[in-house]
This record gives C-alpha cells, structure tokens and sequence, in this order.
C-alpha cells in the first residue's frame, strides 16, 4: 500500500456512517421554504371541508336545519350524521376498541364536538357556511370530573352502551366504566405493605394537556369513481394504519387506498389515531367527486383531536426505615372522554404503565387502572412517549421523592440504594418486563459529579436558614429524576394494533452505480429520519450516506409498518434496516468471492469493500459490487441487489437517564426561575450526536411547558378553557431554560444495532424532574406534594398555604 | 363579495392581483401566489409560522389583510436566498446549527431572524431570544435556534463563529 492509499479510518469517516454529526438531508428544502406540507398541496377542483362544532359539552339535538348553509353560494353540500348513516359511516372504530361518532348522532358528548361538515368552494365560504347550519340543543347534566364519573346517579356518557356488561376489556361496573385493568401481585404487595416500617401515600395528578404540534391535523382527499381508488394525503404518523383502518371502515379495497403522508410539522404523538375530519374529508370527495381539503384550525386542535395524560394515581410505597424499598400500590383512574380513542397497542388499555417500578429494585407492586367516560374530548394518545410511560415515570420519580422526605434521606440517595444494579440485567420486574440493559448507578454517580450535587445542597441549605431568618424571600430546589422508558413497540407476542402485531420494515434497493433508496414503515415528523437512516446504511454497506434517498409516508410504495410513535422508528426500523444491509452484503459476499476467485469464508469486511484474508490488497468495494449485480453474478443467482426485512423485535428497549434540575422560586410572586438543567440521557449506540442533542432539547422544552404550564383544563359546565395558544402555555424562546446535555452509552443488547430509541426520554424524564425542583423547594416546610403544572398561580398558592404570605 | 385590486411588490416581483377584502396576507400569498413557504399554525398570531417582512417589519401574516400590503413590499422565506440561489447565512446557519426538525416553524423563524438582523447585527443571546419571541418552535427547544442566529451574524459581520461555552 502506497502512501496515497486511505487509511480505513479515512475511508469510514467519508461514509458519514453511524456516529457521525451527520447535517441534516431534510433541512436543505425546509431552510427555503420548499417542504411538503399537506395545506400546500393544492389539486384542480378542490373543495374545503369545514365542521359546524357543539358549543355544549353534553346536549341532545333535537333538529338540524342545513337549509340557510346550503343555500349560500359557493356550498356544494352539508354532511350530518343521518348523511353519514347512508354509508354507514355516522360511527367509526377506535384503535382502543370502542366505536366513536364521526359527526354527532343524536346528541353531543363534548365541546366543539363535530356536528356537521360543510363543503364549500374556498376555505373562506365554507367557515361562513358552517356558522349558518342552525342546531337545536336541548343542554343535558355533565361529568367532567372523572373521580366522580362513576358515582351513583352520573349523568350517562354513552347512552349508545348504557346497559352493556362488558367493553373491549372485560367487564364494565358502571355505565361510565371503560376497563380495569391490573399488572403485578395484589397479594405480594399488600403483605409488604403489612410488614412495611415506613410508607407514604399521596394522590399525584397527571394533568390533561395537549402534544400541539405546530402543524395542526390535516388532509386531502380525492376519489376517483372511474377506477374506485381513493388517494389521502394527510399528516399521518402511521399512514399504513391510516389505509388499513381507512378500509375496513369505508369497504373501499386495502389496493385501491394510496395513503401518502408528505412532510408533517411535527407530531407528537398528535397524528397517530383516525379523527372525523379524516372520514368527512373521504365522504365528501366520493360524493362531490373533487378532491377535498379538511384543514384543522388551533382550537379544533386543542379541543378535539387527541389530548393526552389525564391519569389520576393514588400511590403508595413501602420501604425499610433505612431507605429499601419494598411495596407499591397505585390505583389510577383515567380520563378518556366521551370516547375510548386512546391510541395504545390494542391489548393494553393503559399502555405501558406498569414501567410504574421504574428504576427501582421493587420487590412487589401492583397496578389497578380503571378507564372512566367524561364529557370531554377523546384521545389519551402517547404525547411523545411511550404509551403511558411518561405517566409512570412522573408517577415513580414524585413519589420517590415522598419518601425520601419522609424517610429524612437525601433524594439522590435514596434513589442510589434502590436502583437496579448492573450486574442484574438483565433485569425481570415484578410486573413482568425483562430491562435488557443498564448501568444506573454510573449514571446517576456522572450526573451528580457534573452539577456537583453535594455543593448545591450545602447552597441549598444556606438559603434555606437565611429564608427562616427572613434575609432572603427566594427558595431553592433540586430536582433529581432517574426514568427508565420502555420503548420499541413492539414485540409481536406483546403488542398489536387491531390485530395487526407491531412490527416495522425497510427494504433496500441498490443500484448498479452503488447509490440507492431505502423505504420504511415509519413516517418522520422532524426527527430526521432521512438523514439517519441512510447513516445506518452507510456503516452496514460501506457506501456513502449521501448516496442513499431515504423515502416514507407512501403506502404504495414503502414496506407495511406500524409508524412512527413510541421512540419506535430506531429500534424497530432501525433494527429492519440494518437486518435488511445484512441480506445484501451477504449476497455481495458471494458475488464478491466469485469474482475474486476465493470461497466466501476467504473474504473480510472492510469498511466499504470485501477483501481477500491476508491479502489486503486484492478486494472488492461495495460500489464494485453493485455494479456487478447487475452485470455477472455467480452462475443460478439471480441478479440485482435489494432486500426487504420486517423486524418483529425479541423485546422492547429501554433507554433511561439522570436529570438534575435547580429551580429558584419567589414566594411572594410564586415565579419560578431554571437556573440549571443537566441531563444525562442513555439511548444505547448513538446514530447521529447532533440529532440526538437536539431532540433532547426539543424534549425537555416540552417536558419544561408540561411541568411549568400546560393543562387542558374545564370548567364545570365542561367549557374547554384553554383551546388557544392565548391560553394554552407553550414556551417562548425567552422563558426556555438552556439545557446541558450528557451521555453514557450502555447498548441493547438485542437490537443489531445495540441502539434504544431517544426522541421522548426528555419528556418522560424532564416533566418529574422540574416538577420535583418546584416540590423541592418547599419540602423543609413540610409540603410533601404540589400538582402539576407548576404555574406562577400555582405555586404562589402553595407558598400562601404553607403561611408564607402571613 | 366584491374584489379588490392590490398592486404590490412580492420578493422584489411586481404583483397586480384581486382579492376579496377579507382575505388574510397569508392566504393571499399562500393561495394565490404559491408562496407556501409561510405556515399557519394557529390563527390567533401567537405562533409566528406566518411570519413575513412587510415595509422592512416582520409581521404575522395570519393577522394583516392582504388590502393593507397593498403598495407594500414583501419578503417571504421564498426571497431570502440570494437570486442565484445561494443560501443566506441564515439558511446556511440553521443546518449548520441544526436549528431545525419538523421544519415547519423555519420559514417565519428564519424570515423573523433575517429581520432581526437588519435590526441589531451583532446581538447578544438575551437580545436573540426576545428577538424571536413572537416565534414558536415545538421541536428544538430554541438553543440551536439561537446558535443558528449567532453562526449568520457571526458569518455576515466576517468574523469567526465562536460557539459558547454550555
């Protein structure tokens, strides 16, 4: 080899491989303003569909006149639910199970329920149109608070199942009733509650909220009565779903329904689940024979589709008087509205919840969840989690910190004593789960090492004597929160969607020339997909990632998957595409070997070539080899150079981290100030650094809004009172924390990759984390427990409880 | 409903066009231009998706009727780029920086900075953060946002970009 020869290392770094801070394929576009988004997809003769909403949360209809609305020119026509009932399609399924309304039928079950759906020339006349349907109400009692939907004598949500005994779930005790559903040993866990030294009990709300992508749920479409086939366009985190429900509910053939999901503005778990404008959108173009837009404006969002959370969690722990945990209990009632439309993997009504031990050595514990019916809007979708992992998480982290307190130890090392430790991965929890890798202890150690967590508590303390000696109104708190998630949905023995098991794809097509396309099941909503899923290739293949197009969000052409939701794209797709690589170096191996004239066990893999053992200099590049797919492969093989892999993962993954927040809070005024957030995040092998970093920016932003601000809340009459974002806290550029980032990286063992997923471990982690500062702060007066979210209100009102303001 | 005729100039293209009087800037320019590079994102003009320089301001077009651009000029993120196609710094800083995901927000965040910039061309981080404030991004957490915005002054002013230390 000559000095002019790359160096292997050279030749990896070219490849822009797997580990790289690889820039971004998807900004070029969206820099200039040339992304995809639905609302700009414009077609000849489109209409614009737009709803006539329910201004009372719970109401019969006596009558709908459509008259003045279709009178108005520009209107083509005015969907209701007897229209729908044509075609069978006034009702609809849900992924959990239940059936929802698509436009009101009957009566209205929440505010801004759907009511008619107006068709129209342009966006402007159809707004116009649908304020001239004229409804007549007859206003019915409301349930909003849902620890009271199944009292005696509740008003009935669902008259349309009053009288059934049982739901998709098993059996229902009370007409407001969805499921109950329970993980872990009853039994085990109130004997150790019997035995217990010390334990804590406390009522921790997990308030609604709302992902609000900034992007709102849209669509276009458009059937062709000619051929039968329908085409839909729309911002789907599972467009395959989309066309496979899309068919069962409108009897229109699986092959002749082509979903397309172009760009979409984010998502957050948002887009996951089928909403009514969906299946007006579909109906109005069969019966008009145009396309149709149906463009979700901000309050239809906030109010309508999808909120998420709404778990209320009675929690106890049993622990030693020298700080062993020993028992929990958690009995949780969930609000899912008037309609069970939670996206979750249809067996498990409450996701993933029993991941309620977390990071702890539990040796019992037991979960109840008991669905409840409110006049509210349906959802409960994954808000960039896991399904109902973020509310275990904050579950576990608040209440560890209860006992902390009362157990007189620090929080951090309490958590230290009752982490699972390295050597027991991996790991099989009381609730069934087997964590297949982590190291928490080094973690937690590195954490505590980097904001040096022994001098913020003696600063801590300081401020707390001079707060008693009335020098100073300001309090400090320390959050510290340990989650682990449980990611990668998922395995086909656990989970599935209607049936269909959760699995994900890619399939790989390389070129002669040795540049290619890879397609997916999943579908990016800003998580860069484009660009790291080719950097995957590049490391597998050793062809350079710019010469790969990554392509999703077409069910014509992209392999059958379940979509991007639950941090499942990279342990899922990932794993399918570097399985997929695996199937086309081992055919290149063969080509290879024949034409190098040596037997495949001769060969080995370097970089980007095969090369012959012990003679390095006589190799094949992948390109070479692409090149001779297509022109002389070994005699009875077939030519070309693709594969297709659908990954059934053996197990979840579980990503998990330590977060360390410090919150100054002003008693007087009840504002709170971030002064430091440091997290520690382990997502196993790291595709993209820079990705990585900054979805955990995004992540705690989020978790920073959720914790700090964001609710979804009602008055008593069930009038939804934060439905803009005048009222409906998302952070400014100005109140957003900076963020310190850090990482161990302990790989799954399971997934070819070793890779865990990342996008929502910020959220999961963060939300307990601040919330934990801001209780913090109080805790030396005796506050064991302040709800969520931590607003400047709030937090004055719990200072003024504590006689703060005397 | 009767029609009105604007004249106005559009990233530097003269424009003549009739609109009904109540339609929004980002309709206009949306609909019927196919400059779709400006989002919306909640009608209520909280969220800056629809930002726009209109008169050397930047303005959310969800909340200007596209009468009153009427003589106006306006520059949407379709005019940022220079006319042969070369990103500006500021395009060039938000990849560089990875200032975006979803890349909805982009547009109305860089079109904001761009103006921003003209505004105060060396900020400082305070001054950049309450500069875009007007601006939500649900996907980066506004850090790299603000890298992006220094890489682009750092860039335009000809001096080496420093990255803070975090």
């Amino acid at each position: 080899m000559n000095d002019q020869t790359p160096t292997s290392i050279e030749r990896a770094e070219k490849l822009q491989g797997m580990g790289c801070k690889r820039k971004r394929v998807e900004d070029v576009r969206f820099v200039q303003g040339r992304g995809n988004y639905v609302d700009d997809l414009k077609l000849p003769g489109m209409l614009y569909g737009d709803f006539t909403r329910s201004p009372h949360a719970h109401a019969r209809i006596k009558n709908i006149d459509t008259s003045k609305a279709t009178a108005l020119p520009g209107v083509i026509a005015v969907l209701t639910a007897e229209t729908l009932k044509t075609v069978n399609l006034a009702w609809m399924p849900t992924l959990a199970g239940d059936v929802q309304m698509v436009l009101a039928d009957g009566k209205v079950l929440f505010q801004n329920q759907e009511v008619a759906f107006v068709i129209a020339e342009d966006r402007y006349v159809a707004a116009d149109a649908a304020e001239l349907v004229e409804v007549e109400y007859e206003p019915l009692p409301v349930v909003i608070d849902p620890m009271k939907a199944m009292s005696p004598g509740a008003p009935v949500v669902r008259e349309d199942i009053k009288d059934k005994p049982t739901g998709a779930h098993g059996k229902r005790k009370h007409y407001n009733h969805i499921f109950s559903w329970q993980a872990g040993d009853k039994a085990a866990s109130d004997a150790a509650f019997e035995k217990a030294d010390v334990t804590i009990k406390e009522l921790i709300v997990y308030p609604r909220c709302h992902p609000c992508p900034l992007e709102t749920c849209q669509c276009v479409a458009s059937f062709d009565k000619t051929k039968g086939e329908l085409t839909l366009w729309g911002t789907f985190q599972a467009p395959h779903v989309i066309r496979t429900v899309g068919s069962l509910i409108s009897k229109i053939p699986e092959h002749k329904i082509h979903v397309i999901a172009p760009d979409i503005g984010g998502g957050f778990g948002n887009k996951v689940g089928a909403y009514s404008g969906y299946i007006c959108a579909i109906v109005a173009s069969i019966v008009t024979g145009r396309p149709v837009k149906w463009v979700e404006d901000r309050i239809e969002n906030l109010s309508t589709t999808a909120f998420a959370r709404d778990f209320h969690m009675m929690t106890e722990i049993a622990a030693t008087k020298d700080g062993k945990v020993t028992g929990l209990r958690c009995y949780t009632i969930a609000d899912h509205g008037a309609f069970d439309a939670c996206a979750n993997a249809t067996k498990w009504p409450a996701g993933l919840f029993s991941i309620i031990t977390g990071s702890y050595d539990f040796p019992a514990a037991h979960v109840l969840v008991d669905g409840v019916y409110t006049n509210k809007a349906p959802g409960g979708v994954a808000y960039r989690c896991s399904f109902r992992v973020t509310e275990a998480a904050y579950c576990i982290e608040r209440a560890m910190d209860i006992m902390a307190q009362k157990l007189k130890m620090d929080p951090a090392e309490f958590r230290m004593k009752n982490l699972i430790r390295r050597e027991q991965f991996p790991y099989k929890s009381v609730m069934g789960w087997e964590y297949d890798s982590g190291d928490y202890h080094t973690a937690m150690q590195k954490a505590m090492e980097s904001v040096n967590y022994k001098k913020l508590r003696e600063e801590q303390k300081a401020k707390q004597e001079a707060f008693k000696r009335g020098e100073t109104r300001e309090l400090m708190g320390i959050g510290v929160a340990f989650f682990t998630e449980i990611v990668g949905a998922g395995p086909s023995r656990a989970c599935d969607i209607l049936g269909i098991a959760m699995f994900d794809s890619a399939e790989i097509r390389i070129h002669p020339t040795g540049t290619g396309i890879c397609r997916l099941g999943t579908k990016s909503q800003g998580q860069g997909h484009e660009t790291t899923y080719a950097q995957i290739i590049a490391t597998e293949l050793g062809l350079p990632a710019d010469n790969i197009v990554v392509e999703e969000g077409n069910t014509d052409t992209a392999p059958y998957g379940l979509g991007t939701y639950g941090s499942r794209s990279t342990p899922v797709s990932g794993a399918a595409t570097a399985m997929a690589c695996r199937k086309i170096k081992a055919k290149a191996q063969m080509i290879a070997a024949y034409q190098l004239e040596v037997h495949d066990d001769d060969l080995e893999w370097d970089v980007d070539r095969f090369r012959v053992k012990g003679n390095p200099e006589r190799f094949k590049t992948m390109t070479e080899l692409a090149w001779a797919a297509y022109n002389n492969v070994p005699p009875g093989m077939e030519p070309g150079l693709e594969a297709v892999n659908y990954y059934d993962p053996p197990n979840f993954t579980f990503p998990f981290g330590a977060y360390i927040c410090v919150v100054d809070v002003d008693v007087d005024t009840g504002s709170t100030k971030i002064r430091r957030f440091y997290a520690l995040d382990d997502c196993g092998t790291r595709i993209n650094p820079m990705i990585i970093e900054g979805q955990i920016h995004g992540g705690l932003t989020e978790a920073f809004g959720i914790a700090m601000g964001q609710e979804i809340r009602y008055d008593e009459a069930g009038n939804v009172m934060t439905a803009s974002l005048m009222d409906y806290f998302l952070p400014t550029a100005v109140e957003t924390p900076k963020w310190e980032v850090d990482f161990t990286t302990t790989p799954s063992p399971h997934h070819p990759i070793g890779a865990k997923g990342v996008g929502e471990s910020p959220n999961v982690g963060g939300v307990p984390c601040f919330s934990n500062a801001v209780n913090d702060a109080f805790a030396f007066l005796g506050s064991t427990h302040i709800q969520m979210p931590h607003d400047q209100w709030r937090t004055w009102a719990a200072a003024d409880k504590l006689g703060l303001h005397a | 409903m009767p029609k009105f005729q604007v004249s106005l100039k559009v990233n530097g293209k003269a424009i003549e066009a009739l609109v009904e009087p109540r339609m929004l800037l980002i309709h206009f320019l949306r609909e019927q231009l196919n400059l779709t590079g400006p989002h919306i994102g909640c009608d209520t003009s909280h969220c800056g998706a629809c930002t726009v320089d209109l008169n050397g301001k930047s303005v959310k077009s969800c909340t200007v009727f596209a009468v009153q651009a009427n003589g106006a000029e306006v520059m949407t993120i379709e005019g940022v780029a220079a006319a042969d196609g070369t990103l500006h710094a500021l395009q060039e800083g938000f990849r560089e920086m990875h200032g975006l995901q979803c890349g909805f927000c982009t547009p109305g965040m860089i079109t904001r900075a761009y103006r921003l910039l003209q505004e105060n061309p060396n900020p400082t981080e305070e001054e950049i953060r309450f500069g875009i404030a007007g601006n939500l991004c649900r996907c980066t957490g506004y850090q790299n946002i603000v890298k992006a915005i220094q890489y682009a002054a750092a860039k335009l002013a000809g001096v080496p970009f420093q990255e803070a230390a975090e």
